[in-house]
């Protein structure tokens, strides 16, 4: 008897608590939205650990812009960023966390694996997403409102292989790339395609992974047995000044080429940069260039951050000045959910034209990739020069 | 050629794994535990060797003495705070202390030099001898890492058998407490021995990070795991077997690169460990212990 009692009161009082969350729900619902008066934008990144430059400056990048965009005085912005250390799970908490804050619109995650993370997550709640520097096609393709403002990795290796071919930069390539990294792995993919339609010759393809990338020297070594006259290096930074360090020393002189990843490589610390001489790579962003708008950012940020941004601090400046001319146009306001923030911004960033520092009109498909054409610099006495 | 100069790079980076080997190996011989610390240690020498090296512009050797005795200190404080007080206790406590400071050191390096890699000096400045009309390479600082490596595991194999506190230290690891009540201080002797194989650790720290030429608080863990499976591989607790399971080591992993697959030189590597510890489970050179029933 008393157990049936107990088993009765128990049913009671799991089905009030159902209840009650459903009210709750509503009830926060309503209070994150009528509390607001400004539109909360979130992002993760790499704030520490090894891709840590990568993800502060996209961090600086978008802080430097909202303030911009607030001191006009129309839209009100506040961004929060997360760190999630490029790792995918660490992603997914990060993002949980911001939509506990309250986040609107996603302006991130930095690395490609975090967003592809990041990604089903955003299109699962329908959560606005415009990513700025994750470049692997597997992110937007996680959903309809999820968009990239960098060029995807099918781009970047393509327009390598292209380049090397109308330059006749290389006879013999080798390729060193991580083949355990999502954006090393998809340029070597699309690289190696549009290399053989071009008839272009790889000769040695020398992959490490995760474990393996604290010593290069075999991967170097096999390109300068093989005599391969240009190196591909679709990897980050803290491997490539590794790679050009080792070839140097053990007197391999060929010529690199490589992809955004490689932007960043002359600010590595007590690394020889006159050995990035001539290093060609694919940027969208150079920092060094005279129109009006990229020498105020240039100089903003300086000042405020002490190092000269790279491509991904422009690319996050960028993504604030789309996100903010999508919501003026669209007429969103802070008192919106997410979901219907997320209709407008859809909408309206199909049919934009957006000028940015790292592209002219650019313009974004429904798949959420944009138009824009990877420019190729090379570092002539430590500074990047167009390369036409 | 193309055999010889991997066979010379598998020897260069086997030497450097040897060292690093031969600090587990001591550690675990006497001590009895597996010190997961040790990769950090490397580590802490080599930011150690970059710092006194950046900010007085002294020859990368000079820092070596100098990283070897903060290493050698701090393997001490390491074995102090964290070590001796579960001497006693399961091994398995001592194992997650172990990897409990493997962490702190990792961190703390990431708060005092930040996150990002950082370019180091090499060791010997000077360009390749060319063979063989440039087809073969052999760097000098391969040839000084070697000779060092040689060095280092003669100096060792002297120190233990034919000194005092080497006898000692064969005596604390055929038995502790017989070796105690023989009126040999454990406590002491295991703190050389820690002290030993951290000074070790600053040396193989400053000679990975002069091949690879950049640091970062990472650097060491995974030459750390790899070496571990060298001493295993040798014969764990055997100064020679180290050398020689961490010169195997170098060759199998830059061979099998070279040749079959770099993505899967470390899977191709650990298989050969496992198969060679079902043949000789206790490595190499490793003796075999019999239990008496």
């Amino acid at each position: 008897m008393m157990k049936k009692i107990l088993a009765m009161l128990l049913a009671v009082l799991m089905t009030v608590g159902v209840l009650a969350g459903c009210g709750g729900a509503d009830v926060s619902g309503k209070k994150e939205n009528d509390g607001a008066s400004v539109i909360k934008v979130g992002t993760s990144g790499p704030l520490t650990g090894d891709n840590a430059v990568y993800g502060v400056a996209v961090k600086n990048g978008l802080e430097l812009a909202f303030e911009e965009i607030n001191a006009l005085g129309d839209l009100q912005f506040e961004v929060k960023a997360e760190d999630d250390e490029a790792d995918s799970e660490k992603a997914v908490n990060a993002y949980n966390t911001l939509m506990d804050w309250g986040m609107q619109i996603m302006a991130g995650p930095t690395t490609s694996g975090s967003a592809a993370a990041t990604a089903q997550k955003c299109a699962a709640d329908k959560v606005f997403m415009l990513t700025p520097s994750a470049s692997d096609p597997a992110v937007i393709a996680a959903g309809d409102n999820v968009f990239q403002i960098c060029f995807t990795d099918l781009n970047q290796g393509k327009a390598s292989a292209q380049y090397i071919k109308d330059h006749n930069l290389a006879t013999k390539i080798g390729i060193i790339y991580d083949s355990s990294s999502p954006y090393s792995a998809g340029i070597y993919n699309t690289f190696k395609a549009e290399a053989a339609a071009l008839g272009l010759e790889i000769a040695i393809e020398a992959p490490f992974t995760e474990g393996t990338k604290g010593d290069l020297t075999t991967q170097v070594t096999m390109c300068q047995q093989a005599n391969c006259d240009l190196v591909f290096l679709p990897i980050y930074t803290s491997e490539a000044v590794k790679v050009l360090s080792v070839a140097n020393s053990n007197g391999y002189a060929p010529k690199y080429f490589g992809c955004d990843g490689l932007d960043g490589i002359l600010s590595v610390e007590n690394f020889d940069t006159s050995l990035a001489e001539g290093v060609m790579l694919l940027t969208p962003f150079d920092a060094t260039a005279t129109d009006e708008k990229t020498q105020s950012f240039v100089t903003k940020y300086t000042e405020k951050y002490g190092t000269a941004p790279n491509q991904f601090a422009a690319d996050a400046y960028d993504v604030a000045y789309a996100i903010y001319e999508a919501c003026k146009a669209g007429g969103v306001t802070a008192d919106m959910s997410a979901e219907e923030v997320n209709a407008i911004m859809v909408e309206q960033i199909t049919k934009m034209s957006f000028d940015g520092l790292t592209g002219q009109a650019m313009q974004w498909g429904a798949d959420g990739a944009v138009s824009k054409d990877p420019m190729a610099v090379v570092i002539e006495n430590g500074i990047y020069v167009g390369m036409d | 050629m193309d055999f010889l100069q991997y066979f010379i790079d598998g020897l260069y980076i086997g030497a450097i794994y040897a060292i690093i080997a031969l600090g587990y190996t001591m550690v675990y011989g006497i001590a009895k535990m597996l010190n997961f610390a040790h990769g950090d240690v490397i580590m802490v020498g080599a930011y150690m060797s970059y710092t006194f090296v950046s900010a007085s512009g002294m020859p990368v050797y000079l820092s070596i003495p100098i990283a070897m005795v903060i290493c050698t200190v701090l393997g001490i404080v390491i074995e102090g705070l964290a070590y001796k007080p579960l001497r006693g206790t399961s091994s398995l406590a001592v194992l997650i202390t172990a990897i409990g400071v493997s962490y702190f050191l990792q961190n703390a390096a990431q708060l005092i030099w930040g996150p990002a890699e950082i370019g180091f000096n090499r060791l010997v400045n000077a360009k390749p001898f060319l063979l063989f009309g440039g087809k073969l390479r052999i760097s000098p600082e391969a040839m000084v890492t070697l000779a060092i490596a040689v060095v280092i595991m003669v100096a060792l194999t002297t120190f233990v058998n034919r000194t005092q506190t080497g006898k000692a230290m064969r005596a604390v690891a055929e038995d502790r407490d017989a070796a105690q009540l023989m009126g040999i201080n454990v406590n002491r002797t295991i703190s050389i021995t820690f002290a030993i194989g951290s000074a070790l650790a600053a040396v193989a720290g400053v000679l990975l990070c002069s091949k690879v030429q950049s640091v970062s608080p990472t650097v060491g863990s995974m030459p750390g795991i790899r070496a571990f499976t060298a001493a295993v591989f040798g014969g764990i607790g055997s100064i020679p077997g180290a050398m020689l399971g961490g010169m195997l080591l170098g060759l199998v992993e830059t061979l099998t690169g070279a040749f079959i697959s770099t993505q899967f030189s470390d899977a191709i590597v650990f298989l050969i460990l496992i198969v060679v510890l079902l043949v000789k489970p206790a490595g190499l050179l490793g003796k075999q212990t019999q239990e008496k029933v």
